[in-house]
This record gives structure tokens, C-alpha cells and sequence, in this order.
């Protein structure tokens, strides 16, 4: 299926290739490239490009382009997922998924997609069973093996791979038993130029961090489980339980995972926890520009608003902005005209606000369009559907492990238009 | 030096690998940088000393540095024998690491490769199955032709293995072989077709996509399989369920009947099938259409991947519905596919093209969702447009205002390619909806005069479709772009501008000439495209109007004469013999005009997406729209059901490993296994599959924790022994646990399978089912149903509230600014406002069209919308459903004499409430125009829809029948008076002359008392336009207040003045409808006189 791998910098160089099969010339990328120069935008890039002999299929994540070499047909979903799965992999065993990191480590990387695939076809996917076959480089083990010439690739066989929960490796042991549930909720939004909401959606995930020695089976259970209007499991949830009873029932891989992400039923009017007052306007003939900007809490159900940024991407036409934020720092590039805000915590008392004037080109015909506004913030302990975790049972271990649960709302894809 | 003569060899040999970047890189250091140069060379050359060393740390660092310099792209190849020597090294990362080297290298290096042949031959016989398994991997993977036979008889052996991991590596080698060696097939098709048999989920995945591979053709294969692979595909890793969905998505349209017929007997029917014995069967062949169980199974199992994290699971599971699911229940595909445009740029990118194809056969599948398709500004150019393509796919009569208000937000947008592909879409829209054509195309002439190049080529390319699909008299639009000829620079569109001209010649006889004068004059610093269209239109002046233009089409042919390019020339000595009688012209001069002038046919403005339906879902080709290498047509269905029986499993045959695993005590295997999968078979036998067929499914359970129990084994012997002891302690409790799991679920789903049934909801009925039981089990939360409402009030009044109104708003707005007090100021509250938010489509694009001169009767927007609503149906009476309607004031759509009706929906019960619709019959013999089928109501959730009603001008009450699924409400509208008039815009001599004609018993009047604070022309105006949908007339005369309407259904002219004389105040109305009169008077005197603001 997948031929061959090409990691591509953002200045468009070819750093490492992989091949499952037989060599695929790296003059196949010229096809990239060309479409590299076409798009405007890094992101413009099609996802699918067909060559003369060839499928390049390609992601952008980090800034570096994943291109996959397909020589048939395939479902392209299955290419896309599949390298998404070997970002998230090199993100797991490096912190980062960064050219330099990958460099660093080019060994343990090699070594990773080769266990990942096997002719073309994935073979290893879950992180639990990679991190039995090739260890996580850390400084320790760096110096260590320099020292004693030890390697990174475990000596055990991985057994988790043959057994009926392949996402779990056997013989787990803490000391500390902990099982962490984190409910992330994002708010989606598109708000319109007089503050009433287009649409708006809650999307959620709780992500899980397990540390549980031995075989546990988790139950998690929640107060108003109705909410959810569509869901998706890591494979390790038993469906027919949920379908049945609406509760998680599961045995949980060793580690980081995310357990569930959720869709909260979009036909229930979705709370809102900001507002924008806006007066952006721009005088016709005019090299002038007004800029006032107000952020205020709204729907918070009294928890604070916190790490809020405001970015914009302001017309070509603006040469620079005079701005004067009553709390934090902005920043405006004149290049990109992009302009962000980093506001911190709203205060309720003393909204933040961010005024001043912008200078547009002389000459310049007035933009015909107000920049829209994407707005991040976070709200911590509180999940903006309501969604409650009732209980979370232990099964199959006689310890009493240690239990918490987070709550956190965040802005997704959350933008006003002005 | 040496060194360096071994590596340009090797440069040299590989010629056709490297790539132009190596070959510079290596020519910059030998002229520019000697010292450096030899410094890496050296680096590199020592590798070969470093690994025939005799310290492993040595070996494993070299052997790192070759697999840094493979992963660049250089050329390590010389090292081949020194690296092959560690073939058989003890140290796992420098064998693998060697592994990597020698797959990659082999090929070129054939004979030396064959040195490490033994190697793995040994290993195949290892005890260890991973070890096994791994040298199989590698041997399969060095592509040598000598090794062949080695292969094959190690793929034949390991096919066999008893450990399922084994076999997995065993289907990989498989492809592996035929692409090296296609000869081999027929041997291979034998392998496949005995591990197709093997029952572990490890093998399902890889085994199928070597039949997809090898022999996609010998769908006779899958036959005996069927039924196993469904029933284990939940249980398969994730990538292997692709393939296998894929597979069983070609081989159900080979095998089973289309479900599709129009008069299909849906779920009910085929379900009861299921437990029909073979003969009622067949005696039922005259029924319309039965879905064969087998089918039927197909469609189970995968459903519930569509929960499945990983994209490609759920586009596969989407695709194999809409291929192979009756039409009715493709839909529930849809929120899966939503959920995915959550996911990353690239998985959007793929679904969204899918769902553009789907959205284009179904509509009603994505219309709930459409909020999901809006672009923000920060999505990719090309997620843009194919949401674009999505919303003009899901436009119709009822969110057409919707969509297009949207639209006009991006026509401004910044990306100027985005606001074009926006224009086109506001063309399609136009021409797919004859209702808001004439909208759209003032709409669409007001962006000419827009700044932006390519915003106004775009819209009169789009118009110029549009004139040409609708050739009404559209005069004034031609006129009002030639106005704006001078001003557009954008090639293309002055051409269209020129063609129109040319085209509707006679409908504008004084303009074009003018135009034509004005081309004639610029021709020569015109675009290619501009001369030949000047020339064009030329041609068709000078024959429709040859007094005025004949010498200025001449004075233009002349100059084309000339011109440089080659077309131009060619086109006008053309148009010249053609057009200009002279003796040498023949025959065709005669048809001049009939050839210029024939009737062109419209353009058709239609999807990009129109005809990728012909591949399937969710491949590489449909996405490209080009067939790719390899792709597999899916075929159409047989007309006739092959044989079903050869389906059936009916002996269990000898699985080959049986032999040695039978001693095995298979106890606590077993129950690992159904820990997680036996449900699924637990539910197929209740399901009622044949006899034999549960027979077999039990067998094969047996059997596949025997082979599972002998992993089990053999990796607690490898792995440390001090687990055993408390995982067998566990085991215990689990399968304990599992009993009275299992018996839960049994009686959860047989209560399912009861209420599946009579609601065919399943997922609903199953959180019921949870309720109770979770209640009963947990003891915490006895109410969970109440928990869930009180548990966060504010959020609950937040969340209740304003479903009602949602679609409303204005009041939507007021809503929300109850709730929280610190909100800014809602927009104020005045009139005009009101009818800029109000959700019909005329003030929608309001701002986007050109005053066009008003007709005497020509209804104008509404002064005032009220925005209260009227009970239609109360959630008592409606069992859930409740109802609400609203004037919206505005001309309605679906016919010029209905009064448009906003209704909204809500769904205040706790089951979803599905194929709600109006009865065909209505009761009083109005005509009503009924809104679309809505499918499902969710609980708790609303929607609004809007309808027409002709009431005759009469406020007799429509009645008609409301139905859901299983109720039927009789509910009536009873129209206020002043809603059966429209607003008219007059002139004050207007007014006054059609009044003069309207005396006599046509005149009704009334004088009342008014108080003085009410009396100023604001509070009267404001009054009178409350009650009754009418225009205000303007006037200089302060006393006396004119308002003119039409009555929406004959279209008689309902004309109301107020005449103030002190603090009286006289109320006249002039009208043919004489029974409208009066009751208008009355409500109008009670409005008046009420002192309340």
C-alpha cells in the first residue's frame, strides 16, 4: 500500500526517506514541490497529488510535510490516518516532532517505521506495543548506552501484539496506581458581526492517563451521559456496553490515551463564554484606520477566563497598527499582517480592551471586508455542556488505585466576524 | 583515497536512485572544499573497519551511522559484505538494524545477499514464534528472484504455523512473493484461500488484503468465509478492518439483490425474515423485496465501527452503506461523517469530497448539518470550496436565505479566489431555484460595481449564464452593465459584457451601438477575447441594425484584418464573407442570420461533483475523479440473487492445527476471548441465524480460543512467571464478572430487539434500557433522568429557552441578553432592523439589489414583522411534539398567493420524533404548500421550517393534519386579517387616484377618539403596520397618514388613510374586498384607541 516515505522541510528540502519496497526515486517529489510553489498558503498544498506513475499523498504537521508514495488505488483516508498516527508516534517518543528532533534520532525513528509497517501494511500502531520493541530516547538512557553500549531496542518480544487486548503491554507494575481522566471540551463557533451566533457546536475528548499495575477493567460512568450525541471510542471500549447501558467500560492501555472524544448534540444551544465588542472600521480616502477591541466574560458560569488570545488577520492594505492594550502585549507582523493579542485572564471588573489606530497604505482603496477575530481561551474546571463523570469502578485488581477527574473548556475553532 | 574511489563507484551505480539534490551536494565539496570533504569521507570510511570489529558497541554505533545515511538518501551500499556478516549478531538492535540494510540493499546486491539465506532458514525453525515470524518478515522482503522457491515453501510452511502471528507475517509474505514473482499465483491463491479459513482476528485484516492484491476476482473464495469475517471484522486491528469493509463492499454488490426498489418493504418485514423457514421464503419471492440475512448481517456488524477513532474505519463503514444500505437508513452515516470534518486539514479535505458527492443524491442526509459546512476564514483554500460545493448542494427552497445570507458574508471575504468560487455558487443557487433567480441576479449586479477585478468578472461571467438560462426580459440588467462597461478592466468579463450585448441586441437597440462605437474606438489596446468578441457583436448589429452600424462594423472588420493575432484575422475574414453580401459569397450569406442569431442553449451550471458517483466511496479515484492503477469497479447489482446457500458453512472442516492444541484445557483462554468479542455471537444466535449456521459460529469460537490459548501460553512462558500466579487469581473473578455481565446484556439487547421492531430506534430505546438499569445496578444517581436537568440550572435554562426561538433572531437575541445582564447592548429595537434580521429571503437581499422602478402594484419588504408567535400545537396534545407559527410578512415563495408561514418544531419529549410532515388531505380545501419531510427530531431539539398557505382572502382557519411516524394532530391556522395583505410602495398622487376609484360601497370609514400622546404620526404609524402588513405612503401632509397593501391572494388593492381633526381621528379604507374592509376597521379602531405604546 504505502511504497515509500519523503519528510519535507518547510524550505522544501528532503531530510529522510523510507522505503518498504523497492526504492522509489526522490525525483518522484518534483510533483510536490510544483504544487508547493502553486499553493499561496503552506496549507493550500492538495492532500492528493496524482504523478505520471504514482500517488503522492502528503500531511502537514509541524511545519515538515509527510509524503507518502502510493502506486495504486488505496483508500486515501487510510494514508492520511496513517501517517497522522506516525506524527502522533514521533511526538510520543520525542516531545516534539521536529526536523531537529527527528534527526537527532534518526535511528530510533528508522527503527519505528519499520515496525510500523510491513510491506506497505501497518503492522504496529499502538504506541504500547512500540514502546515495548524500541524504547523512548531519554537523557538517561542516551548516556547510559554511550557508556555501556546497551540499545534502545528492548530485549523482551513484544507480547502485547499477540494477546486480545493488543493496546495493553503485560506486567505492568507502579508502585503508585493512578488513573487520571482530563474531559477537554472545545466550543466551535462562528459569531456574527452584531454577537449572535451563527452556529456553535461542543466537541469534547477525555483523555486518559492510566498508570495501573497489572490487568484492570475500568468502568466510567457518567451523570447525564444523554449529551453525547456521537461518539468515538479508542478501541479498547467495549461498544456493546455503551450501547446498551451508556457506560465505559474498559481495559485501559498502559500510559496516555484518549479514551473517547464526543460531539455534544448540536440542536442544544450551546453557551457561549465570551463576548467581543468590536469597532473596526476604515475611512474611505482616509490612511487611517479605527481599532477598538473589548473582551468580556459571558455564560462562564462564574469560572475565570484564562490564557485568552486574540488574532486577526488584518487586510493586506494595513501597514502597521498603533495599539494600546489595557492588560497584556500585541504584536503585529507587517509581513504577514497577522495580529495577536495575548490578553492573559478577563477580568470582570476591568474588561481588556485593546485600541488605537492603524495606518493603511496611501492610495489604497478601503478594504471591503472587516478581518475576522479567532479568539483562544480556556476555562478550567468547568465543562461547558455539563457533562459530569458519575463514577469510575476498578474490576480484575485487588489494590485501591488513586482517581481523578479534570474538567476544562477550551476555544476550538472559535471566530467572530466583524 | 581509496575511500573516495569506492564511493563515486558507488555514486555511479546508483545513478538512477539519486536524485538531482545528492548529485549537487556531491559536486560542491571536490571543487570548492577539499579539506572538509575528506574530513566526512574519513568519518565514513571508517565504517567498514568498525563493523568487521570485534566490539559489539562498535558494530551497533556503525551500524547506526549507515542507517543515518540510508534515511538521508545516500548510498551505503559499498559497505554490503562487511554489513552482511552481522546477519546472525545476538544483539537484537544491530540485527535489526542490519534487517533494515540488507531489504534496502538487496536487490542490488543479489549474490551477496544469498550469504544470509541460512541465517533465516534457521530462524523459521526457531521455537520462539516472534523470532519466527521476524525472519519470515525479512526473507520476504529481499527481493531476489533466486530465493523464490525458498520463499514459497517458507510461506506455505508458516501459513500453517500454529501461531496466528506467524501466519499474520505469512499473508504479508504473500504480496510480498507476487509482486516479485507473478508467476507464482496460482500456488499463492492456494495459500490464500487456506488462510481465508483461519479464524483468528490477526490473520482476518492481512490475509484479506492479499486476496485484494492477488486475486480480487475469485470472489468464490469469500463465499465460505462471509459470514466469518463479518462476524469477527469487530474485532480485527483497525487497518485491517478497512480492507476487509472495502472487500465485503464488492462482494455483497456481486451477491445480493439491489435493496433500492421504490417499493421495497423496509426493516420490519426482512427482519422477520430472518426467523422465516426456507420455504415461506420462497413462497414470498412475490413480495417486492426481502433483504437476504446475509446482507442483513453486513449492515449489523459494521455499524458499530462507525465509533471508531480512526478515520479511514468510519469513511470505509460510509461507504459501504451508502453502496449497499436501503436508501432509508444511508443517514445514519451522517453524524459519523460530521464528526470527522473535526479531524486534521487532509482528513477534512477527503471527506468533505465525499460527502459532495453524496449530498448531491441525498439532500435531506446532511441539510440538519449544514451549519457545519460554513467556512471560516482560517480553513484552506481548497476546504473552502468544497464546503462551498457542499452548502450549494444542500440549498433549497426552504434554507436558500439562509445560505445565501451567508454567502454574501463570503463574497467580501479576502481571499478573492474564494469570493469568485462564492459568486458561481450564488449562480447555481439561482438556477436551481427558479424561486430566488431574479434575487440572486440583482444580487449579483450590485457586486459589478464591487472594487475587487475578479469579483466583478466573476459575477458577469455568472451573469451572463444566468441571462442566457432565463431569457426574460432582463433588459435593465443588460442596460445597467453596459452602463458599467467602462469601468470593468477584467477581460473575460468585458468579453461576456460584449457577447450579452451581441446576443440581446434587440432588447437594448439604442445602447449597443453606443458600445459598439465605444470598441471600435479602444480595439486596437483590447485583449484577444474582447477583439474577437467585438467583432462578434459587430457581425449581429449589422444584421439586425445595419442602418447605424454598417460602417462601424466595416471600420472594426478592418482593423481585425490587421491585427496580429491569427485568430482575429481568421475570425473576421470569416464574419466578413459571411455577413457582407457580395457576388462571391455563397449560399451561406443567406443563412447569416439564422446561423449568428440561432438560439444558443443555456449553459448548464452544475456541480463540480455531478458524476464522480461512478466511482466508489471513499477511494484514491474518487477523490482524483480519474480511475486509479488498480482500482476495482463495483459492479451493479445482479437482477437475480446468486446462490445463497453457497454461503453456508455446513461441515466444519479440519483446521490443519487442530491436531496439536487439542489437549490443550482451553478454559481461561476462552474466557479472555469473550471478554470482549462473544457478545457479538451471543446476539447473532438470539438473532436467529439458521441452526447450523449457530452450530458453526460456536465451533468457530471453540477453535479460535484454542489457537489463541496456545499464544497465551507460549508468551506467559517467555514473559516473566511471576505474573501467572495473580493474573489467574484475576481471571477467576473475571469470568465470574463476565457471567453476570453477559446475562445483562442478553436481556438489554432482547429488550432491544423487541423495541427494534416497533420504533426502529434503537439507540434511543437503549439508553432507556440504561436508565433503569444503571439505577438499579449503581444505587448512586436514583434519578438519573432528573440529575441530569437539575444538575447545572443555569445551563438548563440556557439550553431550553431559546430552542424554541432559535430560528427567530430577534428574539433569539432578546433571549440570550436576559440571561446574562453584563451582555452588550442588544441592537436596538428599531423597525427597520427588524425586517434586516427577520430570516426571509427578500430583505436578505435587500442590501444586495438595485432599486428597480416600482410598478404600481409591486409589493414592497414589510414595514414591521411581528415577532410573536402563535401556538400551533401545544407539547401536551402533540405527545412531545409541540408547534408554533409565525407571519413572516413576506411574499412567499412556493406561489404568489400564499401567505408565508414560519413553523417551528420542537421536540420536548424524550424519544426522537421521526418523518414529521403534513398530511396530504387538507380538511378545508386550502392550498397549502407543505414543508419537507423532516426525518428525525431529536429530543429537546428544534427546527424551523417554513410553508405557504392560501387563505383566499379569507381568515377562515386552515386545517390540517400534523404527523409524525405514528400520530396524526388536526391542528389549525387561523390567520389575522391584517396578514392576508402585502405591503405596496405608492406615491402619494398614486394613492389618491386609485382611491378616487374606489368609493362608494367600497368605502369603509370609522372615526375615533385619540388620545394626543398617541396622535403624533411615529405611534400611528407604528400602529397600523402592527396590525396589518402595509406599506407606508409617504407624504408631505401631517395629518393625514397613508397606507397601501395588496390582499395576498386575488391581489385587490387594500388602501387605509388616517385623517386627524383635533383629537379625532377618521379611519378610511378603500377596498374591493368589502368584508376584509371592515374587519381590518375594527382591529384598527381597537389599535388606535388603546393608549398603551
Amino acid at each position: 500500500m504505502i511504497h515509500s516515505l519523503f519528510l519535507v522541510n518547510a524550505s522544501g528540502d528532503i531530510f529522510l526517506e523510507k522505503h518498504w519496497k523497492s526504492v522509489v526515486s526522490r525525483s518522484v517529489c518534483d510533483y510536490f514541490f510544483e504544487a508547493l510553489e502553486r499553493a499561496t498558503e503552506p496549507e493550500n498544498v492538495p492532500p492528493v497529488i496524482p504523478t505520471p506513475h504514482h500517488y503522492l499523498i502528503n500531511v502537514l504537521r509541524h511545519r515538515i510535510y509527510f509524503v507518502a508514495v502510493i502506486q495504486s488505488e488505496v483508500p486515501p483516508l487510510f494514508v492520511i490516518e496513517f501517517l497522522h498516527r506516525v506524527v502522533d508516534t514521533f511526538q510520543d517518543y520525542f516531545g516534539v516532532c521536529t526536523e531537529a528532533a527527528i534527526k537527532d534520532n534518526v535511528v530510533v525513528v528508522y527503527e519505528l517505521l519499520e515496525e510500523m509497517l510491513d510491506n506497505g501494511f501497518p503492522l504496529a500502531t499502538e504506541s504500547n506495543i512500540l514502546k515495548e520493541l524500541i524504547k523512548p530516547p531519554t537523557i538517561l538512557r542516551t548516556v547510559v548506552n554511550t557508556i555501556t553500549g546497551s540499545t534502545n531496542v528492548g530485549e523482551q518480544l513484544p507480547t502485547g501484539q499477540l494477546s486480545v487486548v493488543p493496546w495493553r503491554r503485560t506486567g505492568v507494575k507502579y508502585t503508585n496506581n493512578e488513573a487520571y481522566f482530563d474531559v477537554i471540551e472545545e466550543i466551535d463557533a462562528i459569531i456574527d458581526k452584531s454577537g449572535s451566533t451563527i452556529t456553535a457546536e461542543i466537541q469534547g475528548v477525555v483523555d486518559a492517563c492510566v498508570k495501573l499495575t497489572g490487568m484492570p477493567d475500568l468502568t466510567l460512568s457518567f451523570m447525564n451521559p444523554r449529551l453525547l450525541d456521537d461518539v468515538s471510542f479508542h478501541p479498547c471500549v467495549r461498544f456493546k456496553r455503551w450501547e446498551a447501558e451508556r457506560i465505559l467500560s474498559f481495559i485501559p492501555p498502559d500510559g496516555n490515551f484518549r479514551l473517547l472524544s464526543y460531539h455534544v448534540s448540536s440542536q442544544n444551544l450551546v453557551a457561549i463564554p465570551v463576548y467581543v465588542k468590536h469597532n473596526i472600521s476604515f475611512r474611505e480616502g482616509s490612511s487611517q484606520g479605527r481599532f477598538e477591541l473589548t473582551l468580556g466574560p459571558k455564560q462562564t458560569m462564574g469560572k475565570a477566563v484564562e490564557s485568552v488570545l486574540v488574532s486577526s488577520q488584518l487586510p493586506r492594505g494595513v501597514l502597521n497598527a498603533n495599539l494600546n492594550p489595557s492588560q497584556g502585549t500585541y504584536t503585529f507582523d507587517p509581513v504577514t499582517k497577522l495580529l495577536s493579542w495575548d490578553v492573559g485572564k478577563i477580568n470582570p471588573q476591568k474588561l481588556p480592551s485593546l485600541k488605537g489606530s492603524m495606518s493603511l497604505q496611501t492610495g489604497a482603496s478601503k478594504p471591503d471586508e472587516n478581518p475576522s477575530i479567532n479568539i483562544q481561551f480556556k476555562i478550567q474546571q468547568l465543562a461547558i455542556s455539563g457533562l459530569k463523570v458519575n463514577r469510575l469502578d476498578m474490576y480484575g485488581e485487588k489494590y485501591k488505585p488513586f482517581k481523578g477527574i479534570k474538567y476544562m473548556t477550551k476555544a476550538g475553532k472559535f471566530q467572530v466576524r466583524t | 583515497m581509496l575511500g573516495m574511489s569506492a564511493n563515486s563507484v558507488s555514486y555511479n551505480d546508483q545513478g538512477s536512485v539519486e536524485s538531482g539534490v545528492d548529485a549537487v551536494q556531491e559536486s560542491i565539496p571536490t571543487t570548492t572544499n577539499l579539506g572538509l570533504f575528506s574530513a566526512e569521507f574519513k568519518k565514513n570510511d571508517d565504517l567498514k573497519e568498525m563493523l568487521e570489529s570485534n566490539k559489539e558497541s562498535l558494530k551497533l554505533d556503525a551500524m547506526r551511522r549507515v542507517v543515518e545515511l540510508i534515511a538521508k538518501g545516500k548510498n551505503a551500499s559499498h559497505l554490503f559484505p562487511a554489513v552482511v556478516k552481522n546477519v546472525a549478531s545476538k544483539n537484537i538492535e544491530l540485527k535489526k538494524l542490519v534487517y533494515v540494510y540488507l531489504v534496502r540493499y538487496a536487490e542490488e546486491q543479489q549474490d551477496l545477499a544469498l550469504l544470509s539465506i541460512s541465517t533465516f532458514q534457521r530462524a523459521l525453525k526457531e521455537p520462539n514464534q516472534l523470532i519466527r515470524a521476524s525472519a519470515l518478515r525479512v526473507l520476504s522482503s529481499i527481493r531476489v528472484p533466486i530465493i523464490v522457491p525458498i520463499m514459497m515453501l517458507a510461506i506455505k510452511e508458516a501459513a500453517t504455523d500454529l501461531s496466528p502471528y506467524v501466519r499474520k507475517t505469512a499473508a504479508h509474505a504473500i504480496q510480498k512473493l507476487y509482486s516479485l514473482d507473478p508467476d507464482q499465483k496460482e500456488l499463492l491463491i492456494e495459500v490464500i484461500e487456506k488462510l481465508l479459513k483461519d479464524k483468528s482476528t490477526l490473520v482476518a485484516g492481512s490475509v484479506v488484503m492479499a486476496f485484494e492484491e492477488v486475486c480480487p476476482d475469485r470472489i468464490d473464495l469469500i463465499h465460505k468465509n462471509y459470514r466469518k469475517l463479518c462476524n469477527l471484522l469487530v474485532d480485527v486491528e483497525e487497518w485491517g478492518q478497512v480492507v476487509i469493509i472495502h472487500m465485503l463492499t464488492r462482494y455483497a454488490r456481486t451477491q445480493f439483490v439491489s435493496p433500492w426498489r421504490d417499493d421495497a418493504v423496509f426493516d420490519e418485514n426482512s427482519e422477520k425474515a430472518f426467523y422465516d423457514s426456507e420455504e415461506e421464503k420462497r413462497k414470498d419471492q412475490s413480495k417486492p423485496y426481502i433483504m437476504d440475512p446475509d446482507h442483513r448481517l453486513l449492515l449489523r456488524n459494521t455499524k458499530p465501527l462507525l465509533q471508531s477513532r480512526n478515520t479511514a474505519v468510519v469513511m470505509a463503514v460510509a461507504q459501504l452503506y451508502w453502496h449497499l444500505a436501503p436508501k432509508h437508513e444511508v443517514s445514519i452515516v451522517t453524524k459519523s461523517l460530521v464528526r470527522l470534518l473535526r479531524s486534521h486539514r487532509e482528513v477534512q479535505y477527503i471527506v468533505l469530497q465525499n460527502i459532495a458527492t453524496m449530498s448531491i443524491q441525498r439532500k435531506g442526509m446532511f441539510e440538519p448539518f449544514m451549519k457545519s459546512f460554513y467556512v471560516r476564514s482560517t480553513d484552506a483554500t481548497h476546504i473552502k470550496t468544497l464546503k462551498l460545493e457542499i452548502l450549494t448542494n444542500l440549498a433549497n427552497e426552504a434554507n436558500i436565505s439562509t445560505i445565501l445570507r451567508e454567502f454574501q458574508t463570503y463574497v467580501k471575504s479576502q481571499d478573492k479566489a474564494f469570493a469568485a468560487a462564492t459568486i458561481q455558487a450564488i449562480g447555481r443557487c439561482a438556477t436551481n431555484i427558479s424561486e430566488v433567480t431574479d434575487s440572486c441576479l440583482n444580487g449579483l449586479v450590485l457586486l459589478l460595481s464591487n472594487r475587487d477585478e475578479t469579483v466583478v468578472a466573476e459575477s458577469v461571467v455568472v451573469i451572463k449564464k444566468l441571462l442566457q438560462t432565463q431569457p426574460s426580459q432582463h433588459s435593465d440588467i443588460i442596460k445597467h452593465m453596459a452602463k458599467l462597461f467602462d469601468n470593468i478592466t477584467v477581460p473575460m468579463a468585458r468579453a461576456s459584457i460584449l457577447w450579452l450585448m451581441g446576443e440581446y441586441c434587440e432588447h437594448v437597440p439604442k445602447i449597443a451601438p453606443d458600445v459598439l462605437r465605444k470598441m471600435a474606438k479602444s480595439f486596437t489596446s483590447e485583449e484577444d477575447i474582447v477583439k474577437l468578441q467585438t467583432v462578434n457583436l459587430a457581425a449581429k448589429l449589422y444584421l439586425t441594425n445595419s442602418k447605424q452600424t454598417k460602417l462601424l462594423t466595416q471600420y472594426i472588420l478592418n482593423l481585425g484584418k490587421y491585427d496580429q493575432n491569427y485568430d482575429i484575422r481568421d475570425r473576421t475574414r470569416f464574419i466578413r464573407q459571411l455577413i457582407v453580401p457580395n457576388e462571391k459569397s455563397g449560399a451561406l450569406s443567406k443563412y447569416a442570420r439564422r446561423i449568428l442569431m440561432a438560439s444558443k442553449p443555456a449553459p448548464v451550471l452544475q456541480s463540480a461533483f455531478k458524476d464522480r458517483d461512478r466511482f466508489q466511496l471513499g477511494t484514491l479515484s474518487h477523490t482524483l475523479n480519474a480511475t486509479a492503477t488498480g482500482y476495482l469497479e463495483l459492479s451493479d447489482w445482479p437482477a437475480v440473487a446468486p446462490d445463497q446457500s453457497v454461503r453456508n458453512v455446513e461441515v466444519v472442516e479440519p483446521v490443519k492445527e487442530t491436531g496439536a492444541p487439542a489437549l490443550s484445557k482451553s478454559k481461561p483462554g476462552k474466557s479472555e476471548k469473550k471478554f470482549y468479542s462473544d457478545s457479538e455471537q451471543e446476539e447473532e444466535q438470539e438473532e436467529g441465524s439458521s441452526s447450523e449456521d449457530s452450530s458453526s459460529s460456536s465451533e468457530e469460537s471453540g477453535s479460535e480460543s484454542e489457537s489463541e490459548e496456545d499464544s497465551e501460553e507460549s508468551t506467559k512462558s517467555s514473559s516473566q512467571s511471576e505474573n501467572s500466579s495473580s493474573e489467574s487469581d484475576s481471571d477467576k473473578k473475571k469470568k465470574t464478572q463476565r457471567n453476570k455481565k453477559l446475562q445483562q446484556q442478553k436481556s438489554a439487547s432482547k429488550y432491544r430487539s423487541a423495541v427494534k421492531v416497533e420504533t426502529k430506534s434503537g439507540s434511543e430505546s437503549g439508553s432507556e434500557s440504561s436508565l433503569s438499569e444503571n439505577s438499579s445496578e449503581s444505587g448512586s444517581g436514583s434519578e438519573p433522568e432528573s440529575d441530569s436537568d437539575s444538575g447545572t440550572d443555569q445551563k438548563t435554562k440556557a439550553k431550553h429557552k431559546p430552542v424554541k426561538s432559535k430560528p427567530v433572531t430577534k428574539v433569539d437575541q432578546k433571549e440570550v441578553s436576559l440571561l446574562d445582564l453584563d451582555d452588550f447592548s442588544p441592537a436596538p429595537l428599531t423597525t427597520p432592523k427588524r425586517s434586516i434580521l427577520s430570516p426571509s429571503l427578500l430583505s436578505d437581499l435587500q442590501g444586495l439589489s438595485i432599486a428597480t422602478s416600482a410598478s404600481a402594484l409591486q409589493a414592497s419588504s414589510p414595514v414591521f414583522v411581528p415577532e410573536t408567535s402563535h401556538e400551533l400545537l401545544h407539547r401536551m396534545t402533540g405527545k412531545g411534539l409541540s408547534a408554533q407559527y409565525r407571519f413572516t410578512r413576506q411574499p412567499c415563495i412556493y406561489g404568489n398567493n400564499m401567505v408565508s408561514l414560519q413553523l417551528t418544531l420542537s421536540n420536548s419529549g424524550d424519544q426522537a420524533l421521526e418523518n414529521i410532515h403534513i398530511s396530504e388531505r387538507s380538511s378545508t380545501g386550502q392550498d397549502i404548500h407543505r414543508f419537507n419531510t423532516i426525518e428525525r427530531l431529536e429530543p429537546q431539539a428544534s427546527v424551523t421550517v417554513s410553508m405557504g398557505a392560501d387563505f383566499n382572502d379569507s381568515t377562515q382557519a386552515a386545517n390540517f393534519q400534523l404527523c409524525t411516524k405514528e400520530d396524526e394532530f388536526s391542528v389549525s391556522i387561523q390567520p389575522a386579517v391584517g396578514e392576508l395583505l402585502l405591503p405596496v410602495t405608492m406615491s402619494e398622487p398614486d394613492f389618491t387616484k386609485e382611491q378616487s376609484k374606489l368609493v362608494g360601497m367600497n368605502e369603509s370609514s370609522a372615526t375615533i377618539s385619540m388620545a394626543p400622546d398617541n396622535a403624533s404620526s411615529q405611534s400611528i404609524n407604528r400602529k397600523v403596520v402592527s396590525v396589518a402588513n402595509l406599506g407606508v405612503v409617504t407624504s408631505d401632509q401631517d395629518t393625514i397618514h397613508r397606507f397601501a397593501g395588496k390582499t395576498v391572494s386575488s391581489g385587490s388593492l387594500v388602501l387605509v388613510s388616517v385623517t386627524l381633526r383635533d383629537s379625532d381621528a377618521l379611519i378610511t379604507i378603500n377596498t374591493e374586498k368589502t368584508v376584509i374592509a371592515s374587519m381590518l376597521l375594527r382591529q384598527l379602531k381597537t389599535a388606535l384607541m388603546n393608549s398603551a405604546t
